[in-house]
C-alpha cells in the first residue's frame, strides 16, 4: 500500500507493539508520512520514534502516545487517553480532540496543541533546558492541577467558548520554573502553593501570540478574537522552593 | 540567645610534640576546622565532623579526634542526640537534613545468621583448583525450555529468551547520580564495574558523556523527576531502572539543591543552572500497579524489547506483596533497597524510622514469589547496608540474586562514612561539586580500590562456597538450609525460613 512516500497502515485488532514495528519499518523506508486508520486503544504509538516525519492518526490512541518521541509530528483526529508527549523530547502532537490526564507530563521539548480539554494535572513536571522548551497549548479547559511541579515551558489555557472557571483548582502547585497563561482573570481560590501573579512581558506576549496563531491554524478557527483578550500570567514564587525547608543535623 | 550553644560533637587534639606545622591538615580541611595563624595551628573543633581526612593525611599521626567529649547527664530515654535534635529544631522550625544510612541502633540480621560448612559427610570444594561458578544471570528466565533436534543433530532452544544481563560476580554498585557524587567518583565507579565486569547505576541524574565508554555497564535510572531522560539515555544503558523508592527515605522524593546544579550538572540532568532538581515522591504517572506495568511497558517499547527493566522500591511492610505485582508486570528485576541504604540527604525522621531491614525483605519476597510459582519471572536485587561478602552470601541464601553495594564503594574511595554528605564539601571528592575538592580524587586510583574490593569480596564468596561444597552462586540462592540464625526469635524466623542454629 505504498503511496509514493506516503505509508498507510491499518491498525485494526493488532497489539501495540505490532503497530510500532509497522511504523519504524516505515520509517526505515524513507515514509514521510504515515497514515495509520482504526486505531483503537493502542498504547505507546511512536514511543522513542527519531524520525522527521509526519504522522495522521485516525481513532482512539491509548496512553502515552509519543512517548521520549523525537521529532514526529502526529495528527490525532479523534481524543488520547493518558498522557499523550509523555517526557516528550522533540516533535509535535496535535489533538483534534480531547486527552486524558497527566497530558505532557515531564515533556522536555516539542509542542502539543489540544483542541478541547485536558484532565487533570496536565502539563505536570514539564521542564526546560536551553534550546529546549516544551509547549502545551489546550483551547478549552483543564482539570486541577494544571501545571503542577512545571519545572519549565509554557502552558497556555484558552478557554474557548467557556465561561470561567474553565480549570480547577491548584493550578501550579509546586511550579519552580516556566510559565502558565490563562485567558482572563483567575481568582486566587485556584491558585496552587508557590505560585506567583506575573505581568506579562514583551517577549512572553509575542509567544503566546505566536502560539494563538498556530493553534488556531490547525483547527481553523479565528484568531483575532483571542487575541484581544486578557491573559492571566503565572509564574513560580521561587526557582528553590524548598530551600527554606531543612537544617543540617 | 537562651538556648547557648550545645556541646562540641567531636574534639580535635593535636600532639604538639609529633606536630611537624606542616599545615597539610589545613590545607585538607574543607569544613574550615585547622587554621593556619602566623605559623601556629589553630583548631576550630566545632567545625569537625569526623570526616578523616587531616588524620589520613598528617605524616606524624599527631591529630587524634574524641566522639562526644562532653558528657550529658546520663539517660537511656534522652540521649544526647535525642536532646541536641530539639534544640536543633526548637532553634529553626525545620526539619532535620541527615546523610548516609540509618544511623539507629537497630540490631542486625545478617550478624545474627551464621553459614554452613561442610565436615566429613561431604566434601567441602577447593576453589583453587576446582571451578566455582559466580557468573549470575539478571533478568525473566522461562519456567521451562522447549528444544528441537536439527536435522543435522544439533539440538535447538525453542524458547525466546527475555534479555539478561550477565554479571561475573553478583556484586554490582548501586544508583548514585552525578550531582549526589561528583563525575570522578561516578567515572571510578564505571571504570570499576567495566573492568570486573559487573554493572552500575547512574541514579537519577542523567548519563554525563564522559561515562559513555562504560555504558554498556551502566544500568539507567528513571525515576519521578525524569532528569536526563530521553530516548538516547535509555538506549546507551545496558538495563533501565525504575526507580520508585529508595531505602533511606521511602515513599518521599529527592531534592537536588540548586547550589549543586552546576552547569555541567545541568546539562546532564538537563535542568537549567542553579535550579533545584526536584524529584517528587510519586511518578506523575504510576498511581497502581497497573500503572507501574504501563511505564514498565512504555521503556520496552520505547528500546524495542531490547533492555531488561528493573523496577526498584524501598522494603516497607508489604514489600512481598509490591514485588509480587511487579513480578507480573513484565519487569525484569525487583530491586529491594533496605532500611539501611545510604543517602547523600533525607530527612533524619525518615532515614532512621522508615523502612523495614533488607533480610527480612530479601526472604519475604522470595518466599512470596516462590509461593506463587513465578520467582522465575523475576530475579531479586538486595542493597542497603551490606558491608562484607559474608552478608552478600547470607543475602543470597535468603533469596537474592544480586546485590548492589553503595556506601561500600565510596569507603572503597576514602569515604570515612561521616555522614555530611548534603554540605557538599566532602573532602574525599566524593560528595562534592567544588572542583578542588573533586581534583583530590584519582579516576584511576579510585577505579582500582572498588575493583579490588569486588575482586577481594569475590574471592572471599568462592570460598564460603567451597566450604559449603557448593560450586555455582545458583545452588545458593535461596538455599536457607545452609543458614542458621543465632539468637533471633521464632517469628523472624518464620519470616526468614530459616532454623535456629542448633536445629
Amino acid at each position: 500500500m505504498k503511496l509514493d512516500n506516503k505509508i498507510a497502515i491499518d491498525a485494526n485488532d493488532i497489539h501495540y507493539t505490532q503497530l510500532n514495528k509497522l511504523i519504524r519499518k516505515a520509517v526505515a523506508e524513507k515514509a514521510t508520512d504515515i497514515v495509520i486508520k482504526n486505531v483503537l486503544g493502542q498504547r505507546f504509538i511512536a514511543s522513542g520514534l527519531r524520525a522527521e516525519i509526519n504522522i495522521d492518526i485516525y481513532g482512539v490512541p491509548g496512553g502515552d502516545l509519543g512517548m521520549f518521541m523525537n521529532g514526529p509530528i502526529c495528527n490525532i483526529y479523534g481524543n488520547c487517553e493518558h498522557a499523550p508527549g509523555n517526557t516528550m523530547d522533540y516533535g509535535k502532537i496535535i489533538v483534534h480532540g480531547s486527552t486524558g490526564d497527566a497530558s505532557a507530563h515531564s515533556m522536555r521539548g516539542g509542542e502539543m496543541y489540544v483542541r478541547d480539554r485536558i484532565g487533570y494535572r496536565g502539563g505536570i513536571h514539564m521542564k526546560e533546558y536551553d534550546q529546549k522548551k516544551p509547549t502545551l497549548v489546550v483551547g478549552k479547559s483543564a482539570d486541577d492541577f494544571l501545571g503542577e511541579y512545571m519545572a519549565g515551558g509554557l502552558i497556555l489555557l484558552l478557554g474557548i467558548g467557556q465561561e470561567a472557571p474553565f480549570y480547577g483548582r491548584g493550578i501550579g502547585s509546586g511550579i519552580h520554573g516556566g510559565r502558565i497563561v490563562i485567558r482572563g482573570e483567575i481568582e486566587d481560590k485556584y491558585l496552587g502553593l508557590g505560585v506567583k501573579r506575573l505581568d506579562m512581558d514583551t517577549s512572553l506576549l509575542n509567544e503566546v501570540q505566536s502560539r494563538i496563531k498556530e493553534y488556531c491554524n490547525y483547527f481553523n478557527l479565528d484568531a483575532t478574537k483571542l487575541l484581544d483578550e486578557n491573559y492571566t500570567v503565572l509564574g513560580p514564587a521561587s526557582s528553590r522552593p524548598f530551600a527554606g525547608k531543612y537544617t543540617w543535623e | 540567645m537562651s538556648l547557648g550553644s550545645v556541646p562540641l560533637r567531636y574534639k580535635v587534639d593535636i600532639d604538639r610534640e609529633q606536630c611537624m606545622r606542616c599545615m597539610r591538615c589545613v590545607d585538607n580541611c574543607s569544613y574550615g576546622a585547622f587554621r593556619n595563624e602566623e605559623g601556629k595551628l589553630i583548631v576550630n573543633s566545632r567545625k569537625c565532623t569526623a570526616c578523616h581526612r587531616c588524620i589520613s593525611m598528617c605524616p606524624r599521626d599527631a591529630i587524634s579526634l574524641k566522639d562526644r567529649p562532653v558528657d550529658y547527664r546520663a539517660h537511656p530515654l534522652w540521649t544526647s542526640e535525642a536532646r541536641e535534635d530539639i534544640i536543633n529544631q526548637s532553634r529553626t522550625g525545620k526539619i532535620v537534613l541527615a546523610g548516609m544510612g540509618n544511623a539507629k541502633d537497630f540490631p542486625s540480621i545478617f550478624d545474627r545468621l551464621v553459614l554452613d560448612a561442610c565436615q566429613v559427610t561431604n566434601p567441602s570444594i577447593d576453589p583453587l583448583r576446582e571451578p566455582m561458578e559466580l557468573k549470575t544471570h539478571i533478568g525473566k528466565k522461562p519456567s521451562r525450555l522447549e528444544f528441537e533436534e536439527t536435522v543435522d543433530g544439533d539440538i535447538k532452544v525453542l524458547n525466546e529468551i527475555a534479555p539478561n544481563l550477565e554479571l561475573q560476580t553478583p556484586i554490582m554498585i548501586g544508583h548514585m547520580s552525578y550531582g549526589a557524587i561528583s563525575l570522578n567518583a561516578q567515572r571510578s565507579i564505571a571504570q570499576a564495574v567495566a573492568k570486573v565486569g559487573t554493572f552500575m547505576g547512574t541514579g537519577e541524574g542523567g548519563l554525563h558523556e564522559s561515562i559513555y565508554p562504560y555504558q554498556d555497564n551502566t544500568i539507567v535510572q528513571v525515576a519521578s523527576g525524569r532528569f536526563g531522560v530521553d530516548i538516547n539515555y535509555l538506549e546507551r544503558g545496558a538495563a533501565i531502572e525504575i526507580k520508585i523508592g529508595q531505602g533511606a527515605k521511602p515513599g518521599i522524593g529527592g531534592h537536588l539543591p540548586g547550589e549543586k546544579v552546576c552547569s555541567d550538572i545541568s546539562c546532564t540532568r538537563m535542568i537549567p543552572y542553579g535550579s533545584d532538581a526536584i524529584s517528587p515522591a510519586p511518578h506523575h504517572d504510576i498511581y497502581s500497579i497497573e500503572d507501574l506495568a504501563q511505564l514498565v511497558r512504555g521503556l520496552k517499547e520505547a528500546t524495542e524489547w531490547k533492555k531488561p527493566v528493573f523496577v526498584k522500591v524501598a522494603a516497607v511492610h508489604n514489600v512481598a506483596a509490591i514485588a509480587a505485582g511487579i513480578a507480573r508486570s513484565k519487569a525484569d528485576a525487583v530491586v529491594i533497597d533496605g532500611f539501611r541504604g545510604g543517602t547523600g540527604a533525607a530527612p533524619k525522621v525518615f532515614r532512621d524510622n522508615v523502612g523495614i531491614p533488607i533480610e527480612a525483605a530479601i526472604a519475604s519476597v522470595d518466599k512470596k514469589l516462590n509461593e506463587q510459582g513465578i520467582r522465575n519471572e523475576i530475579s531479586i536485587i538486595a542493597s542497603g547496608g551490606i558491608r562484607n561478602s559474608a552478608d552478600i552470601a547470607k543475602s543470597i541464601a535468603l533469596g537474592a540474586d544480586a546485590v548492589y553495594i553503595g556506601t561500600a564503594a565510596l569507603i572503597a574511595m576514602g569515604c570515612r562514612v561521616c555522614g555530611n554528605c548534603y554540605r557538599g564539601l566532602c573532602p574525599w571528592g566524593i560528595a562534592t561539586q567544588r572542583e578542588d575538592l573533586v581534583d583530590r580524587l584519582d579516576i584511576d586510583s579510585g577505579a582500582q580500590q572498588v575493583a579490588n574490593l569486588i575482586n577481594a569480596w569475590t574471592y572471599e564468596l568462592s570460598e564460603l562456597m567451597g566450604a559449603a561444597g557448593i560450586n555455582s552462586i545458583e545452588s545458593l540462592r535461596g538455599n536457607r538450609e545452609r543458614l542458621r540464625a543465632y539468637m533471633l526469635d521464632e517469628g523472624m524466623l518464620n519470616v526468614l525460613q530459616v532454623k535456629p542454629v542448633g536445629a
